[in-house]
Protein backbone atom coordinates (compact mmCIF):
# COMPACT_ATOMS: atom_id res chain seq x y z
CA UNK A 1 0.00 0.00 0.00
CA UNK A 2 1.31 3.44 -0.83
CA UNK A 3 1.58 5.40 2.35
CA UNK A 4 1.67 9.18 2.22
CA UNK A 5 3.04 10.83 5.32
CA UNK A 6 4.08 14.45 5.41
CA UNK A 7 7.16 15.70 7.10
CA UNK A 8 6.39 18.26 9.84
CA UNK A 9 9.00 21.00 10.26
CA UNK A 10 10.03 21.74 13.86
CA UNK A 11 7.54 19.35 15.42
CA UNK A 12 6.68 19.72 19.10
CA UNK A 13 6.14 15.98 19.29
CA UNK A 14 7.90 13.30 17.27
CA UNK A 15 6.79 9.68 17.15
CA UNK A 16 9.42 7.24 15.86
CA UNK A 17 8.68 3.65 14.85
CA UNK A 18 6.07 3.24 17.58
CA UNK A 19 4.54 -0.21 18.03
CA UNK A 20 2.25 -1.22 20.86
CA UNK A 21 0.94 -4.69 21.67
CA UNK A 22 -1.60 -5.79 24.27
CA UNK A 23 -0.78 -9.44 23.76
CA UNK A 24 2.56 -10.85 22.70
CA UNK A 25 2.99 -10.67 18.94
CA UNK A 26 -0.33 -8.94 18.26
CA UNK A 27 0.29 -5.28 17.54
CA UNK A 28 -2.51 -2.77 17.93
CA UNK A 29 -0.21 -0.02 16.65
CA UNK A 30 2.38 -0.94 14.04
CA UNK A 31 5.53 1.02 13.34
CA UNK A 32 4.00 4.50 13.35
CA UNK A 33 6.25 7.49 12.70
CA UNK A 34 4.96 11.07 12.58
CA UNK A 35 5.62 14.59 13.78
CA UNK A 36 3.04 16.90 15.32
CA UNK A 37 2.91 20.61 14.54
CA UNK A 38 2.85 23.08 17.42
CA UNK A 39 -0.32 25.14 18.01
CA UNK A 40 -2.43 23.09 15.67
CA UNK A 41 -5.16 20.48 15.86
CA UNK A 42 -4.10 17.11 14.56
CA UNK A 43 -6.94 14.65 14.06
CA UNK A 44 -6.51 10.89 14.18
CA UNK A 45 -9.19 9.11 12.18
CA UNK A 46 -9.90 5.54 11.25
CA UNK A 47 -12.41 2.74 11.73
CA UNK A 48 -13.14 1.44 15.20
CA UNK A 49 -10.39 -0.80 16.56
CA UNK A 50 -7.69 0.54 14.24
CA UNK A 51 -5.50 1.64 17.15
CA UNK A 52 -6.31 5.34 17.54
CA UNK A 53 -6.72 5.23 21.32
CA UNK A 54 -3.72 2.95 21.69
CA UNK A 55 -1.53 5.42 19.78
CA UNK A 56 -2.87 8.36 21.78
CA UNK A 57 -2.27 6.68 25.13
CA UNK A 58 1.32 5.92 24.20
CA UNK A 59 1.99 9.65 24.00
CA UNK A 60 1.47 10.27 27.73
CA UNK A 61 2.73 6.80 28.68
CA UNK A 62 -0.61 5.62 30.05
CA UNK A 63 0.34 2.13 28.90
CA UNK A 64 3.06 1.78 31.48
CA UNK A 65 0.38 1.38 34.14
CA UNK A 66 -0.59 -1.96 32.60
CA UNK A 67 2.43 -4.26 32.81
CA UNK A 68 1.25 -6.61 30.05
CA UNK A 69 1.31 -3.88 27.40
CA UNK A 70 4.53 -3.69 25.40
CA UNK A 71 5.67 -0.48 23.72
CA UNK A 72 8.48 -0.26 21.16
CA UNK A 73 9.92 2.83 19.48
CA UNK A 74 10.49 6.34 20.74
CA UNK A 75 8.50 9.50 21.32
CA UNK A 76 10.14 12.89 21.73
CA UNK A 77 8.60 15.98 23.31
CA UNK A 78 10.61 19.07 22.33
CA UNK A 79 13.40 16.72 21.26
CA UNK A 80 13.44 15.06 24.67
CA UNK A 81 12.76 11.34 24.95
CA UNK A 82 9.53 11.06 26.96
CA UNK A 83 10.72 7.88 28.63
CA UNK A 84 13.33 10.01 30.42
CA UNK A 85 10.75 12.45 31.81
CA UNK A 86 9.24 11.54 35.23
CA UNK A 87 5.62 10.51 34.72
CA UNK A 88 4.15 13.28 36.89
CA UNK A 89 6.02 15.92 34.89
CA UNK A 90 5.22 14.29 31.58
CA UNK A 91 1.52 14.16 32.32
CA UNK A 92 1.57 17.79 33.40
CA UNK A 93 3.02 18.66 30.01
CA UNK A 94 0.72 16.32 28.11
CA UNK A 95 -2.86 16.45 29.38
CA UNK A 96 -5.62 14.04 28.47
CA UNK A 97 -9.39 14.29 27.96
CA UNK A 98 -11.42 11.11 27.73
CA UNK A 99 -14.37 9.84 25.74
CA UNK A 100 -16.80 10.11 28.64
CA UNK A 101 -16.63 13.11 30.93
CA UNK A 102 -15.00 11.85 34.13
CA UNK A 103 -14.89 14.53 36.82
CA UNK A 104 -14.00 13.13 40.25
CA UNK A 105 -17.40 12.40 41.79
CA UNK A 106 -16.40 13.27 45.35
CA UNK A 107 -14.90 16.64 44.48
CA UNK A 108 -16.40 20.08 43.99
CA UNK A 109 -16.05 21.92 40.70
CA UNK A 110 -13.26 23.98 42.26
CA UNK A 111 -11.36 20.92 43.47
CA UNK A 112 -11.82 19.16 40.16
CA UNK A 113 -10.03 21.95 38.34
CA UNK A 114 -7.02 21.78 40.66
CA UNK A 115 -7.29 18.00 41.13
CA UNK A 116 -3.88 17.54 39.52
CA UNK A 117 -2.25 19.60 42.25
CA UNK A 118 -4.42 18.27 45.05
CA UNK A 119 -4.00 14.59 44.29
CA UNK A 120 -0.27 14.89 43.74
CA UNK A 121 0.05 16.71 47.06
CA UNK A 122 1.51 19.84 45.46
CA UNK A 123 1.06 22.71 47.90
CA UNK A 124 0.04 26.03 46.40
CA UNK A 125 -1.26 29.22 47.92
CA UNK A 126 -4.96 29.81 48.16
CA UNK A 127 -4.73 32.95 46.04
CA UNK A 128 -2.82 31.11 43.34
CA UNK A 129 -5.36 28.29 43.43
CA UNK A 130 -8.19 30.78 42.96
CA UNK A 131 -6.38 32.26 40.00
CA UNK A 132 -5.74 28.91 38.36
CA UNK A 133 -9.37 27.86 38.83
CA UNK A 134 -10.76 31.09 37.42
CA UNK A 135 -8.39 31.16 34.48
CA UNK A 136 -8.89 27.52 33.55
CA UNK A 137 -12.67 27.80 33.78
CA UNK A 138 -12.61 31.01 31.73
CA UNK A 139 -10.50 29.30 29.09
CA UNK A 140 -13.10 26.57 28.68
CA UNK A 141 -15.96 29.13 28.76
CA UNK A 142 -17.47 27.63 31.88
CA UNK A 143 -16.69 30.36 34.39
CA UNK A 144 -19.89 32.37 33.97
CA UNK A 145 -22.02 29.25 34.25
CA UNK A 146 -20.44 27.91 37.44
CA UNK A 147 -18.86 30.84 39.27
CA UNK A 148 -21.66 30.85 41.84
CA UNK A 149 -21.54 27.11 42.46
CA UNK A 150 -17.82 26.41 42.55
CA UNK A 151 -18.18 24.35 45.69
CA UNK A 152 -20.93 22.11 44.41
CA UNK A 153 -20.10 18.66 43.10
CA UNK A 154 -18.82 18.54 39.53
CA UNK A 155 -21.16 15.67 38.75
CA UNK A 156 -24.21 17.96 39.00
CA UNK A 157 -23.24 19.62 35.71
CA UNK A 158 -24.60 18.60 32.32
CA UNK A 159 -22.54 16.26 30.15
CA UNK A 160 -21.15 19.06 28.01
CA UNK A 161 -20.29 21.16 31.06
CA UNK A 162 -18.61 18.16 32.70
CA UNK A 163 -16.48 17.62 29.61
CA UNK A 164 -15.43 21.27 29.62
CA UNK A 165 -14.61 20.89 33.31
CA UNK A 166 -12.36 17.96 32.38
CA UNK A 167 -10.62 20.13 29.78
CA UNK A 168 -10.17 22.80 32.47
CA UNK A 169 -8.62 20.16 34.73
CA UNK A 170 -5.86 19.56 32.18
CA UNK A 171 -5.46 23.29 31.46
CA UNK A 172 -4.73 23.91 35.14
CA UNK A 173 -1.25 22.52 34.49
CA UNK A 174 -0.68 24.78 31.46
CA UNK A 175 0.26 21.75 29.36
CA UNK A 176 2.00 21.86 25.99
CA UNK A 177 -0.12 19.19 24.42
CA UNK A 178 -3.70 18.07 25.06
CA UNK A 179 -4.67 14.56 24.00
CA UNK A 180 -8.37 14.04 23.36
CA UNK A 181 -9.96 10.66 22.77
CA UNK A 182 -13.31 11.20 21.05
CA UNK A 183 -14.20 13.94 23.53
CA UNK A 184 -17.58 14.67 21.97
CA UNK A 185 -18.85 11.18 21.25
CA UNK A 186 -20.96 11.15 24.42
CA UNK A 187 -22.36 14.65 23.90
CA UNK A 188 -25.34 16.14 22.10
CA UNK A 189 -24.84 18.33 18.98
CA UNK A 190 -25.02 21.65 20.84
CA UNK A 191 -22.48 20.61 23.46
CA UNK A 192 -20.33 19.17 20.67
CA UNK A 193 -20.37 22.48 18.79
CA UNK A 194 -19.30 24.28 21.97
CA UNK A 195 -16.36 21.92 22.48
CA UNK A 196 -15.33 22.33 18.83
CA UNK A 197 -15.37 26.12 19.17
CA UNK A 198 -13.35 25.74 22.34
CA UNK A 199 -10.71 23.62 20.60
CA UNK A 200 -10.17 26.14 17.80
CA UNK A 201 -9.73 28.77 20.51
CA UNK A 202 -7.38 26.62 22.59
CA UNK A 203 -5.00 25.80 19.75
CA UNK A 204 -3.67 29.33 19.91
CA UNK A 205 -1.98 28.36 23.15
CA UNK A 206 -1.85 24.58 23.09
CA UNK A 207 -1.21 21.75 20.69
CA UNK A 208 -4.17 19.41 20.37
CA UNK A 209 -4.22 15.82 19.21
CA UNK A 210 -7.80 14.72 18.68
CA UNK A 211 -8.98 11.18 18.10
CA UNK A 212 -12.31 11.22 16.34
CA UNK A 213 -14.44 8.80 14.43
CA UNK A 214 -16.44 11.73 13.15
CA UNK A 215 -15.00 12.68 9.78
CA UNK A 216 -16.88 15.94 9.47
CA UNK A 217 -15.53 16.98 12.86
CA UNK A 218 -11.99 16.36 11.67
CA UNK A 219 -12.71 18.28 8.49
CA UNK A 220 -14.26 21.20 10.40
CA UNK A 221 -11.64 21.87 13.02
CA UNK A 222 -8.37 20.06 12.36
CA UNK A 223 -5.30 21.40 10.56
CA UNK A 224 -3.66 18.04 10.02
CA UNK A 225 -5.21 14.59 9.77
CA UNK A 226 -3.92 11.08 10.22
CA UNK A 227 -5.73 8.10 8.83
CA UNK A 228 -5.03 4.79 10.55
CA UNK A 229 -6.00 1.34 9.41
CA UNK A 230 -5.31 -1.96 11.18
CA UNK A 231 -2.75 -0.34 13.45
CA UNK A 232 -0.81 1.35 10.68
CA UNK A 233 -0.59 5.03 9.89
CA UNK A 234 -1.63 4.99 6.25
CA UNK A 235 -1.92 8.63 5.40
CA UNK A 236 -1.01 11.87 7.15
CA UNK A 237 -1.30 15.30 5.68
CA UNK A 238 -2.90 18.72 5.81
CA UNK A 239 -6.57 18.17 6.48
CA UNK A 240 -7.70 20.09 3.36
CA UNK A 241 -5.44 18.12 1.08
CA UNK A 242 -6.17 14.78 2.68
CA UNK A 243 -9.92 15.31 2.38
CA UNK A 244 -9.91 16.70 -1.17
CA UNK A 245 -7.18 14.60 -2.63
CA UNK A 246 -6.42 11.41 -0.68
CA UNK A 247 -3.42 9.52 -1.98
CA UNK A 248 -4.15 6.13 -0.53
CA UNK A 249 -7.03 4.03 -1.78
CA UNK A 250 -8.10 2.98 1.73
CA UNK A 251 -8.19 6.59 2.85
CA UNK A 252 -10.40 7.46 -0.08
CA UNK A 253 -12.73 4.55 0.63
CA UNK A 254 -12.98 5.59 4.28
CA UNK A 255 -13.64 9.23 3.48
CA UNK A 256 -16.33 8.34 0.96
CA UNK A 257 -18.03 6.15 3.52
CA UNK A 258 -17.30 2.77 1.93
CA UNK A 259 -16.42 1.39 5.38
CA UNK A 260 -15.90 2.62 8.90
CA UNK B 1 -74.69 -8.70 15.01
CA UNK B 2 -76.18 -11.02 17.57
CA UNK B 3 -73.16 -13.27 17.40
CA UNK B 4 -70.85 -10.35 17.73
CA UNK B 5 -72.60 -9.17 20.89
CA UNK B 6 -72.47 -12.62 22.38
CA UNK B 7 -68.80 -12.85 21.57
CA UNK B 8 -68.18 -9.54 23.22
CA UNK B 9 -70.03 -10.64 26.34
CA UNK B 10 -67.96 -13.76 26.66
CA UNK B 11 -64.86 -11.75 26.18
CA UNK B 12 -65.66 -9.27 28.93
CA UNK B 13 -66.64 -12.11 31.21
CA UNK B 14 -63.29 -13.70 30.71
CA UNK B 15 -61.72 -10.36 31.37
CA UNK B 16 -63.47 -9.79 34.67
CA UNK B 17 -62.62 -13.33 35.72
CA UNK B 18 -58.98 -12.58 35.10
CA UNK B 19 -59.28 -9.34 37.02
CA UNK B 20 -60.76 -11.24 39.96
CA UNK B 21 -57.94 -13.75 39.76
CA UNK B 22 -55.43 -10.90 39.87
CA UNK B 23 -57.17 -9.47 42.90
CA UNK B 24 -57.15 -12.78 44.76
CA UNK B 25 -53.50 -13.27 43.98
CA UNK B 26 -52.71 -9.74 45.11
CA UNK B 27 -54.48 -10.26 48.45
CA UNK B 28 -52.67 -13.55 48.86
CA UNK B 29 -49.33 -11.81 48.34
CA UNK B 30 -50.16 -9.17 50.94
CA UNK B 31 -51.23 -11.89 53.36
CA UNK B 32 -48.02 -13.87 52.90
CA UNK B 33 -45.90 -10.74 53.32
CA UNK B 34 -47.70 -10.04 56.58
CA UNK B 35 -46.87 -13.54 57.79
CA UNK B 36 -43.27 -13.07 56.75
CA UNK B 37 -42.83 -9.86 58.74
CA UNK B 38 -45.03 -10.79 61.68
CA UNK B 39 -42.19 -12.38 63.71
CA UNK B 40 -40.34 -9.05 63.66
CA UNK B 41 -43.46 -7.19 64.80
CA UNK B 42 -44.17 -9.74 67.53
CA UNK B 43 -40.58 -9.75 68.76
CA UNK B 44 -40.41 -5.97 68.97
CA UNK B 45 -43.84 -5.76 70.62
CA UNK B 46 -42.96 -8.43 73.16
CA UNK B 47 -39.58 -6.82 73.94
CA UNK B 48 -41.15 -3.41 74.44
CA UNK B 49 -44.03 -4.67 76.59
CA UNK B 50 -41.84 -6.80 78.82
CA UNK B 51 -38.63 -4.80 78.74
CA UNK B 52 -39.43 -1.10 78.74
CA UNK B 53 -40.34 -1.19 82.46
CA UNK B 54 -36.73 -1.93 83.37
CA UNK B 55 -35.14 0.72 81.20
CA UNK B 56 -34.19 3.88 83.08
CA UNK B 57 -30.96 5.76 83.72
CA UNK B 58 -29.82 3.13 86.23
CA UNK B 59 -30.06 0.55 83.54
CA UNK B 60 -27.21 2.27 81.66
CA UNK B 61 -25.15 3.36 84.67
CA UNK B 62 -25.17 0.33 86.95
CA UNK B 63 -23.71 -3.12 86.62
CA UNK B 64 -25.84 -6.25 86.66
CA UNK B 65 -27.40 -7.03 90.07
CA UNK B 66 -26.80 -10.25 91.91
CA UNK B 67 -29.52 -12.76 92.39
CA UNK B 68 -30.20 -11.78 96.02
CA UNK B 69 -30.77 -8.08 95.25
CA UNK B 70 -33.10 -9.05 92.46
CA UNK B 71 -35.03 -11.50 94.64
CA UNK B 72 -35.59 -8.87 97.34
CA UNK B 73 -36.74 -6.33 94.81
CA UNK B 74 -39.20 -8.74 93.25
CA UNK B 75 -40.51 -9.75 96.68
CA UNK B 76 -41.16 -6.06 97.41
CA UNK B 77 -42.93 -5.63 94.08
CA UNK B 78 -40.25 -3.29 92.77
CA UNK B 79 -38.39 -3.45 89.48
CA UNK B 80 -35.05 -5.21 89.55
CA UNK B 81 -32.27 -2.73 90.44
CA UNK B 82 -29.05 -2.34 88.48
CA UNK B 83 -28.42 -2.49 84.77
CA UNK B 84 -26.08 -3.64 82.09
CA UNK B 85 -23.27 -1.08 82.27
CA UNK B 86 -20.65 -3.84 82.49
CA UNK B 87 -22.11 -5.40 79.33
CA UNK B 88 -22.34 -2.14 77.38
CA UNK B 89 -18.78 -1.10 78.19
CA UNK B 90 -17.48 -4.60 77.47
CA UNK B 91 -19.29 -4.74 74.13
CA UNK B 92 -17.96 -1.32 73.16
CA UNK B 93 -14.42 -2.26 74.22
CA UNK B 94 -14.37 -5.54 72.32
CA UNK B 95 -16.12 -4.29 69.19
CA UNK B 96 -13.81 -1.28 69.06
CA UNK B 97 -10.75 -3.45 69.44
CA UNK B 98 -12.07 -5.88 66.83
CA UNK B 99 -12.75 -2.97 64.46
CA UNK B 100 -9.26 -1.57 64.90
CA UNK B 101 -7.89 -4.93 63.79
CA UNK B 102 -10.44 -5.94 61.16
CA UNK B 103 -11.15 -2.64 59.35
CA UNK B 104 -7.62 -1.83 58.07
CA UNK B 105 -6.86 -5.46 57.25
CA UNK B 106 -10.23 -5.99 55.59
CA UNK B 107 -10.09 -2.82 53.53
CA UNK B 108 -6.53 -3.42 52.34
CA UNK B 109 -7.38 -6.99 51.39
CA UNK B 110 -10.51 -5.77 49.58
CA UNK B 111 -8.41 -3.24 47.66
CA UNK B 112 -5.92 -5.95 46.74
CA UNK B 113 -8.69 -8.25 45.49
CA UNK B 114 -10.42 -5.59 43.41
CA UNK B 115 -7.14 -4.40 41.89
CA UNK B 116 -5.93 -7.91 41.01
CA UNK B 117 -9.11 -9.62 39.85
CA UNK B 118 -7.74 -12.67 38.08
CA UNK B 119 -4.43 -13.26 39.81
CA UNK B 120 -4.03 -16.73 41.29
CA UNK B 121 -3.10 -15.42 44.73
CA UNK B 122 -6.11 -13.07 44.73
CA UNK B 123 -8.40 -15.97 43.87
CA UNK B 124 -6.98 -18.03 46.72
CA UNK B 125 -7.50 -15.18 49.18
CA UNK B 126 -11.02 -14.56 47.91
CA UNK B 127 -11.94 -18.22 48.36
CA UNK B 128 -10.46 -18.39 51.84
CA UNK B 129 -12.35 -15.27 52.81
CA UNK B 130 -15.58 -16.83 51.55
CA UNK B 131 -14.89 -20.00 53.52
CA UNK B 132 -14.19 -17.90 56.61
CA UNK B 133 -17.59 -16.28 56.24
CA UNK B 134 -19.20 -19.71 56.49
CA UNK B 135 -17.32 -20.87 59.58
CA UNK B 136 -19.72 -21.12 62.57
CA UNK B 137 -18.97 -18.41 65.11
CA UNK B 138 -18.52 -20.95 67.93
CA UNK B 139 -15.61 -22.45 65.99
CA UNK B 140 -13.98 -19.03 65.79
CA UNK B 141 -14.43 -18.82 69.55
CA UNK B 142 -12.67 -22.14 70.01
CA UNK B 143 -9.81 -21.03 67.77
CA UNK B 144 -9.39 -17.79 69.68
CA UNK B 145 -9.51 -19.80 72.91
CA UNK B 146 -6.67 -22.02 71.71
CA UNK B 147 -4.56 -19.14 70.38
CA UNK B 148 -5.15 -16.34 72.82
CA UNK B 149 -6.73 -17.60 76.02
CA UNK B 150 -4.32 -20.49 76.45
CA UNK B 151 -1.15 -19.02 74.98
CA UNK B 152 -1.21 -15.27 75.26
CA UNK B 153 -3.46 -13.86 77.96
CA UNK B 154 -3.29 -17.12 79.98
CA UNK B 155 -6.91 -16.75 80.91
CA UNK B 156 -10.23 -15.48 79.59
CA UNK B 157 -9.87 -11.94 78.26
CA UNK B 158 -11.45 -9.13 76.27
CA UNK B 159 -8.54 -9.42 73.84
CA UNK B 160 -9.42 -13.03 73.04
CA UNK B 161 -13.05 -11.99 72.59
CA UNK B 162 -12.17 -9.22 70.16
CA UNK B 163 -9.93 -11.54 68.13
CA UNK B 164 -12.85 -13.88 67.54
CA UNK B 165 -15.09 -10.93 66.63
CA UNK B 166 -12.42 -9.48 64.33
CA UNK B 167 -12.17 -12.78 62.45
CA UNK B 168 -15.93 -12.66 61.98
CA UNK B 169 -15.82 -9.10 60.68
CA UNK B 170 -12.95 -9.66 58.25
CA UNK B 171 -14.71 -11.51 55.43
CA UNK B 172 -17.69 -9.14 55.57
CA UNK B 173 -15.46 -6.08 55.21
CA UNK B 174 -13.28 -7.70 52.55
CA UNK B 175 -16.32 -8.57 50.47
CA UNK B 176 -18.02 -5.19 50.76
CA UNK B 177 -14.78 -3.33 50.00
CA UNK B 178 -14.06 -5.43 46.92
CA UNK B 179 -17.61 -5.11 45.59
CA UNK B 180 -17.64 -1.35 46.20
CA UNK B 181 -14.32 -0.70 44.50
CA UNK B 182 -15.21 -2.92 41.55
CA UNK B 183 -18.22 -0.68 40.88
CA UNK B 184 -16.09 2.45 40.45
CA UNK B 185 -15.70 3.10 36.72
CA UNK B 186 -12.20 2.63 35.32
CA UNK B 187 -12.39 6.06 33.73
CA UNK B 188 -12.26 7.74 37.16
CA UNK B 189 -9.01 5.93 37.85
CA UNK B 190 -7.64 6.81 34.44
CA UNK B 191 -8.49 10.47 35.00
CA UNK B 192 -6.19 10.38 38.02
CA UNK B 193 -3.51 8.46 36.11
CA UNK B 194 -3.60 11.06 33.35
CA UNK B 195 -2.83 13.72 35.96
CA UNK B 196 0.33 11.85 36.93
CA UNK B 197 -1.00 10.74 40.32
CA UNK B 198 1.04 7.83 41.72
CA UNK B 199 -0.71 4.50 42.25
CA UNK B 200 -0.94 4.57 46.04
CA UNK B 201 -2.37 8.08 45.98
CA UNK B 202 -4.95 7.05 43.39
CA UNK B 203 -6.12 4.37 45.80
CA UNK B 204 -6.20 6.49 48.93
CA UNK B 205 -7.27 9.83 47.47
CA UNK B 206 -9.54 8.78 44.62
CA UNK B 207 -10.85 5.22 44.95
CA UNK B 208 -11.44 5.11 48.71
CA UNK B 209 -13.22 8.48 48.92
CA UNK B 210 -15.32 7.60 45.87
CA UNK B 211 -16.35 4.31 47.45
CA UNK B 212 -16.68 5.70 50.99
CA UNK B 213 -20.43 5.11 51.17
CA UNK B 214 -20.05 1.44 50.35
CA UNK B 215 -17.10 1.00 52.69
CA UNK B 216 -18.93 2.60 55.64
CA UNK B 217 -21.99 0.51 54.95
CA UNK B 218 -19.92 -2.67 54.99
CA UNK B 219 -18.17 -1.72 58.22
CA UNK B 220 -21.37 -0.81 60.05
CA UNK B 221 -23.09 -3.99 58.91
CA UNK B 222 -20.11 -6.03 60.12
CA UNK B 223 -20.26 -4.25 63.49
CA UNK B 224 -23.98 -4.77 63.86
CA UNK B 225 -23.46 -8.41 62.96
CA UNK B 226 -20.89 -9.08 65.72
CA UNK B 227 -22.63 -6.96 68.35
CA UNK B 228 -25.11 -9.74 68.99
CA UNK B 229 -22.63 -12.63 68.94
CA UNK B 230 -22.71 -14.72 72.10
CA UNK B 231 -21.11 -18.08 71.35
CA UNK B 232 -17.54 -16.97 70.56
CA UNK B 233 -17.50 -14.68 73.61
CA UNK B 234 -18.50 -17.46 76.02
CA UNK B 235 -15.24 -19.24 75.26
CA UNK B 236 -13.06 -16.13 75.25
CA UNK B 237 -14.29 -13.10 77.20
CA UNK B 238 -16.32 -15.27 79.57
CA UNK B 239 -18.12 -12.41 81.31
CA UNK B 240 -17.57 -10.25 84.36
CA UNK B 241 -19.73 -8.71 87.05
CA UNK B 242 -17.75 -5.47 87.05
CA UNK B 243 -16.92 -2.81 84.46
CA UNK B 244 -13.58 -3.77 83.01
CA UNK B 245 -11.31 -1.95 80.56
CA UNK B 246 -8.30 -4.24 80.96
CA UNK B 247 -8.06 -6.23 77.75
CA UNK B 248 -6.23 -9.08 79.46
CA UNK B 249 -9.08 -9.65 81.95
CA UNK B 250 -12.43 -11.37 81.57
CA UNK B 251 -15.06 -8.94 80.34
CA UNK B 252 -18.79 -8.87 79.98
CA UNK B 253 -20.84 -8.06 76.87
CA UNK B 254 -24.53 -7.38 76.33
CA UNK B 255 -25.28 -10.74 74.67
CA UNK B 256 -23.31 -12.53 77.41
CA UNK B 257 -25.43 -10.78 80.04
CA UNK B 258 -28.60 -11.80 78.25
CA UNK B 259 -27.45 -15.40 78.49
CA UNK B 260 -26.61 -15.03 82.18
CA UNK B 261 -29.95 -13.38 82.96
CA UNK B 262 -31.72 -16.18 81.16
CA UNK B 263 -30.03 -18.74 83.39
CA UNK B 264 -31.04 -17.01 86.63
CA UNK B 265 -34.78 -17.22 87.40
CA UNK B 266 -34.57 -14.08 89.52
CA UNK B 267 -33.04 -12.00 86.73
CA UNK B 268 -35.28 -13.26 83.96
CA UNK B 269 -36.99 -9.88 83.59
CA UNK B 270 -33.69 -8.30 82.58
CA UNK B 271 -33.51 -10.56 79.53
CA UNK B 272 -36.28 -8.51 77.94
CA UNK B 273 -34.82 -5.09 78.63
CA UNK B 274 -31.31 -6.09 77.57
CA UNK B 275 -32.61 -7.66 74.37
CA UNK B 276 -34.67 -4.54 73.71
CA UNK B 277 -31.55 -2.43 74.14
CA UNK B 278 -29.46 -4.63 71.81
CA UNK B 279 -32.17 -4.80 69.18
CA UNK B 280 -32.72 -1.04 69.32
CA UNK B 281 -29.01 -0.39 68.97
CA UNK B 282 -28.65 -2.68 65.96
CA UNK B 283 -31.77 -1.16 64.44
CA UNK B 284 -30.30 2.32 64.76
CA UNK B 285 -27.05 1.15 63.15
CA UNK B 286 -29.02 -0.25 60.25
CA UNK B 287 -30.95 2.98 59.82
CA UNK B 288 -27.64 4.86 59.73
CA UNK B 289 -26.42 2.42 57.07
CA UNK B 290 -29.50 3.12 54.95
CA UNK B 291 -28.97 6.86 55.33
CA UNK B 292 -25.33 6.59 54.29
CA UNK B 293 -26.13 4.44 51.29
CA UNK B 294 -28.77 6.94 50.21
CA UNK B 295 -26.53 9.95 50.72
CA UNK B 296 -23.68 8.55 48.65
CA UNK B 297 -25.85 7.41 45.77
N1 LIG C 1 -7.04 -3.41 27.01
C1 LIG C 1 -6.91 -4.12 25.85
N2 LIG C 1 -6.54 -5.41 25.87
C2 LIG C 1 -6.41 -6.12 24.74
N3 LIG C 1 -6.63 -5.62 23.51
C3 LIG C 1 -7.00 -4.33 23.40
C4 LIG C 1 -7.17 -3.52 24.57
N4 LIG C 1 -7.56 -2.27 24.18
C5 LIG C 1 -7.62 -2.33 22.84
N5 LIG C 1 -7.29 -3.54 22.36
C6 LIG C 1 -7.23 -3.94 20.95
O1 LIG C 1 -6.34 -3.11 20.26
C7 LIG C 1 -6.88 -2.70 19.03
C8 LIG C 1 -6.90 -1.20 18.94
O2 LIG C 1 -7.82 -0.69 19.89
P1 LIG C 1 -8.06 0.86 20.11
O3 LIG C 1 -6.75 1.54 20.16
O4 LIG C 1 -8.94 1.01 21.28
O5 LIG C 1 -8.85 1.25 18.79
P2 LIG C 1 -9.67 2.57 18.45
O6 LIG C 1 -9.47 3.56 19.52
O7 LIG C 1 -9.16 3.00 17.12
O8 LIG C 1 -11.10 2.15 18.32
C9 LIG C 1 -8.23 -3.35 18.90
O9 LIG C 1 -8.09 -4.48 18.08
C10 LIG C 1 -8.59 -3.73 20.29
O10 LIG C 1 -9.32 -4.92 20.29
MG1 LIG D 1 -10.88 4.38 20.91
Amino acid sequence: MNKAIIDIKNPVLTIENLSVSYEKGKYAVKDVSAGVKKNSITAIMGPSGCGKSTLLRAINRMHELYPSIQTLGKIYLDNKDISSIPSIKLRQKIGMVFQRPNPFPTMSIYDNVIAGYKLNGTRIKRSKKDKIVEKSLCDVVLWDEVKDSLHKRGTFLSGGQQQRLCVARTLAFQPEIILMDEPTSALDPIATAKIEDLLTELKKKYTIILVTHNMSQAARISDFSMFMYLGELIEYGKTKELFTNPVNKKTEEYLTGKFG
Amino acid sequence: MEILLKYKKIQTDGFSFRLAKNKVFFCFMIFMSMIAISPVIFIIAKLIIKGIRQINLDFFYNVAPNTLEAMTAIANGEIIPGGIANGITGSILMVLLASVMAIPAGILTGIYLSENQDKLFANIIRNISEILQGVPSIVLGIISYLWIVINITKGFSAFAGSISLAIMMLPLIIKSTEETLKMIPLTIKEAAMSLGVPYHKIIFKVLLPTGMGGLLTGILLAISRVLGETAPLMLTALGSSVINFDVTKPTSAVPLLIWEFYNDPNLLDLVWSSSLFLMGFVLILNIIVKRIAKKYN
